[in-house]
């Protein structure tokens, strides 16, 4: 039977009618209008809607919002101070994490638990993340939560350094008969492609900018 | 200027497109080996192929010259308080193409980036082909006409500036937003925006060479939307009055309603409304946890879908014996043949399908969903309605991946349905579960191929193609079909296999055919389409070559590649990825290349199978030539996804079909890549030329399939012949 429930959210109190077996992601999406929390299984298993409870991570679409009666309930909504984004959304800003964005919220929610629990996550640590990421941004996640952590992410024996867009880089443009395409400026030949190497640059550049931003 | 010579090896750069198309429109068949088959086969053949009709006219060539009429119907606008708006005709699954393209705009009008606001554009029928997002064709059709409009913009505005200040227009420079002149005045392109409306100008676009913000690292646009949960899906949109809804599914694949006793489900809390449309019973309530509840709830009696009786096993032998025979003779020198199947594989986007529609009384409708081809789906909404297709709207939202599943309207359908009979707006959202068992999935294949060789040399390859067939039955189906004279047989599939598959070495007498099965089994186009099953199952076949010439596979790739540009991204991922060091048993390199949409991708990969039942990539090294880089981030994230489609459709992600029904149900069996199966080490490098952009969405995915499976070969000691590995 439906009854009144009483909790905070992101640190607003609400009180919501709804029974108690009822998932909080539900409660969150279509009584609250709080959608960061996303649905992608149900069933606790793709951790697209990974929130906190009194700061541990849950996954609002298996916990019932009885249990949060009282509680504290965070979601990705709370995690900035105003404009003053979390460092890890900074981070996940700044190493370009996201792909579609479906599955961030999830993630960054399990990144702020993770590195709670532990500062200095291992890979194994970072392996044991179970929330699905479809697009595939795993190697900029587990940069990410290294690079806040402090963990220098450039693995020994590889030493070419980033590289940002090579100087001198042949010019591009419409091809000789006016139209785009696949034709070389330099000299109208296009019989050999050895000219038009004009460099190389690893991609280092994942993890530009967040060391600026984490000191 | 003189017309260079084509290039032989880089396949469509520099070739005369419009005589090659009419080439195309003209050829009876989707074979290469139209005049030189088989019979020209002897053991002192030359063993440079033949050009494909691939090489020659691509799929994104065909979308290109589809689209080029409709260009100028594209928006931009410069609004007063300094916004560049772009209404892009295209869908944002992840890919990037929104911030891409806002670069190109900022990057031709020397805007800030922060003021270029690229919006996903409602269907336009006026587009025809122009809104269809598909074959990682984005940026190659827009890149040029993009430019050209922000260039022409931007001249016009310096000419309104020019106007004002009595100055010759040559004087003016263009920075941040505004035009300046030499003595320090300064007008935004917002205060310019009403007088350049009266200007006329054509601007040229830039020199690769000027470029500040075009081939850069840049973030997403939507990065802070993202993080923050700001950015809205289908079903974040607060639509007023729009009611969650859920579909009661049958328990096999297009099964159907028998009888429905719905008594128990309507007197639940919070049910509005429940609906019997052709896929099952809907169920609309005021929340999506008393929707599933009624669906729970409702007794109904199924009946069967057209496959209720087969099996994996069953369409295994059926592909089997619908097969093409080898064809190509044994000669005197060797042969090696083999044999490949592919098993089914969801799209499992992580953002469900799911749409919200409205349909009113008076005749109109809109829908907001994420479509790839918003165009087809405004009409195939419109038809299903029984209302004029100017009647609706398709609102196109962002989606949560794709993968190709938002070619289809099967979702806008269902919630269209729903809404015109209850007469309310509805979000109507698959479950995983249904997206699982009734999405639409890569078709399964059993592939042949035979290759003869002799002294160290391929003579020939043949490859036969069999699958279930693949959907093409939406807007980019059209695209193709309208765009041949007369309908190639076999119709859109057959078209796609020809403009998308080539080999891309000099392997003799190449000849691949698509034959396809149609079984009822709902199927859509999966990420690089043919290519992630077609070009796996040609580079496991290639080390396997290498190892009977006694070469190594990395170097024979590199001796027998068609293009320089292949060459040199297989030389690069070796310097870089320590090919032919030594491994630990159990542990290997393996490597894959693939040459698709202008671009080049190789790829190494480490494994670690020391448990042959649970390998895991260690180690993922991608050289990718693609031409102009536009945005350099957005690039290596598309190649990084794609490399994680490779391992997981090679190792351990596909889908059963047990008695007409798919056995999987959500993340827990269908055993996507998670971060615990990545590798830790993950490089992109990236050789920079200056051909126009090519594609990249799709690219490093077969590249990657065919390195993880050789890799997992070499450390194993076997010959993968069945995908998922692991199944």
């Amino acid at each position: 039977m439906p009854k009144k429930h009483r909790f905070s959210v992101n640190g607003d109190k609400v009180e919501v009618d709804a029974d108690a077996n009822m998932p909080l992601l539900w409660v969150l999406r279509d009584k609250l209008g709080i959608t960061g929390p996303k649905y992608g299984c149900g069933v606790g298993l793709c951790r697209a809607c990974t929130s906190h409870l009194n700061g541990n991570e849950i996954q609002p679409c298996v916990v019932p919002v009885s249990e949060c009666d009282g509680q504290e309930v965070t979601t990705i909504e709370g995690l900035a101070d105003g404009d003053e984004l979390h460092p890890v959304q900074q981070a996940w800003v700044d190493a370009d994490v996201g792909q579609c964005g479906f599955c961030q919220p999830g993630q960054i929610m399990a990144a702020v638990a993770l590195l709670q629990r532990k500062s200095k996550p291992t890979d194994a640590d970072i392996d044991a993340i179970e929330n699905m990421c479809r697009c595939g941004t795993y190697p900029r996640l587990r940069a990410a939560i290294k690079e806040i952590a402090g963990i220098p992410t450039d693995p020994p024996g590889n030493g070419e350094p980033p590289k940002g867009p090579p100087e001198g880089k042949p010019p591009n443009g419409k091809g000789p008969d006016g139209r785009p395409g696949k034709q070389p400026q330099q000299g109208g030949d296009s019989s050999s492609a050895e000219g038009e190497q004009s460099g190389d640059e690893k991609s280092g550049s994942l993890f530009d900018g967040i060391k600026s931003a984490f000191g | 200027m003189a017309e260079p010579e084509p290039a032989a090896q880089d396949k469509g750069r520099g070739l005369k497109r419009r005589k090659f198309l009419t080439f195309l429109v003209a050829a009876p068949t989707l074979t290469v080996a139209g005049r030189f088959g088989f019979d020209a086969l002897t053991e002192a053949s030359a063993v440079p192929s033949l050009p494909s009709v691939e090489e020659i006219a691509d799929l994104g060539e065909v979308i290109r010259l589809a689209s080029m009429p409709t260009m100028h119907l594209m928006v931009l606008e410069v609004t007063e308080d300094t916004t560049v708006r772009f209404e892009l005709p295209r869908l944002e699954v992840g890919q990037g193409i929104s911030t891409s393209i806002a670069m190109v705009l900022a990057e031709e009008l020397d805007a800030r980036l922060d003021d270029v606001d690229v919006e996903l554009s409602d269907s336009r029928p006026e587009l025809h082909f122009n809104q269809i997002t598909a074959g990682s064709t984005t940026m190659r059709v827009l890149w040029d006409p993009v430019r050209r409009m922000a260039a022409d913009a931007r001249a016009r505005l310096v000419n309104a500036a020019a106007n004002q200040w009595g100055l010759p227009a040559e004087q003016l420079t263009t920075k941040d937003s505004a035009v300046h002149a030499p003595d320090g005045r300064t007008l935004s392109y917002g205060e310019l925006s009403a007088a350049a409306r009266e200007e006329s100008g054509n601007g040229e676009p830039k020199p690769a060479s000027e470029y500040t913000v075009v081939g850069t690292p840049v973030a997403r646009t939507d990065a802070r939307d993202i993080v923050t949960g700001k950015a809205q899906y289908a079903m974040d949109l607060q639509i007023e009055g729009a009611l969650p809804t859920v579909v009661a599914r049958p328990p096999t694949i297009k099964g159907t309603v028998g009888s429905v006793n719905d008594a128990r489900a309507r007197s639940m809390p919070g049910v509005v409304a429940i609906t019997e449309i052709p896929t099952g019973v809907a169920v609309s309530a005021e929340t999506f946890y008393d929707a599933m509840r009624a669906r729970d709830a409702l007794e109904i009696s199924w009946k069967p879908g057209p496959i209720d009786t087969v099996s994996d096993s069953d369409i295994r032998k059926k592909l089997k014996n619908v097969a093409h025979p080898l064809a190509a003779p044994k000669l005197r020198g060797r042969h090696l043949d083999a044999t490949f199947d592919f098993a089914f594989v969801n799209h499992a986007p992580m953002e469900v399908e799911s749409a919200v529609a409205d349909v009113r009384h008076d005749g109109t409708a809109e829908v907001w969903m994420p479509s790839q081809t918003a165009i087809w789906a405004q009409g195939a909404i419109a038809k299903e309605l029984g209302l004029n297709r100017d009647a609706v709207s398709v609102h196109v939202t962002r989606a949560g991946g794709s993968f190709g599943r938002r070619l289809f309207a099967d979702v806008g359908l269902e919630a269209a349905r729903v809404s015109q009979a209850i007469g309310r707006p509805v979000k109507l959202m698959r479950t995983r579960q249904d997206d699982m068992k009734h999405g639409r999935m890569r078709p399964a294949y059993h592939q042949k191929i035979r290759a003869s060789y002799t002294k160290g040399e391929v003579l020939s390859f043949e490859h036969r193609v069999t699958g279930v067939g693949l959907d093409f039955d939406h807007g980019l189906g059209e695209a193709l079909t309208s765009t041949l004279a007369q309908t190639v047989e076999g119709g859109a599939s057959q078209y796609y296999f020809a403009v998308s598959q080539s080999m891309p070495y000099h392997v003799g007498v190449v000849n691949h055919t698509l034959q396809e099965v149609q079984l009822g089994i709902p199927t859509g186009s999966f990420r690089s389409v043919f290519s992630g099953t077609v070009r796996a199952a040609e580079e496991v076949v290639m080390d396997e070559l290498a190892e009977q010439m006694g070469k190594d596979p990395l170097e024979f790739r590199r001796e027998v590649a068609k293009a320089d540009s292949g060459k040199a991204v297989l030389t690069k991922v070796a310097e870089v990825s320590g090919w032919g060091k030594d491994m630990p048993a159990g542990h290997a390199l393996g490597v894959g290349y693939h040459s698709e949409y202008r671009s080049h991708a190789a790829c190494v990969v480490e494994i670690n199978a020391t448990d042959p039942a649970n390998p895991r990539v260690t180690k993922a090294f991608i050289a990718a030539d693609v031409g102009q880089v536009i945005n350099q981030k957005g690039l290596e994230a598309q190649l990084m996804g794609a490399t994680m489609d490779g391992i997981a459709t090679v190792l351990q992600a596909g889908v059963h079909i047990d008695n007409g029904a798919v056995r999987e149900s959500s993340y827990g069996d269908f055993l996507w890549t998670k971060q615990g199966d990545s590798p830790t080490q993950f490089e992109v490098h990236l050789i920079r030329t200056d051909w126009a952009p090519g594609g990249a969405g799709e690219l490093a995915l077969p590249a990657a399939a065919g390195a993880v499976a050789n890799a997992y070969a070499k450390a194993t000691g076997t010959k993968p012949r069945s995908f998922p590995i692991n199944h």
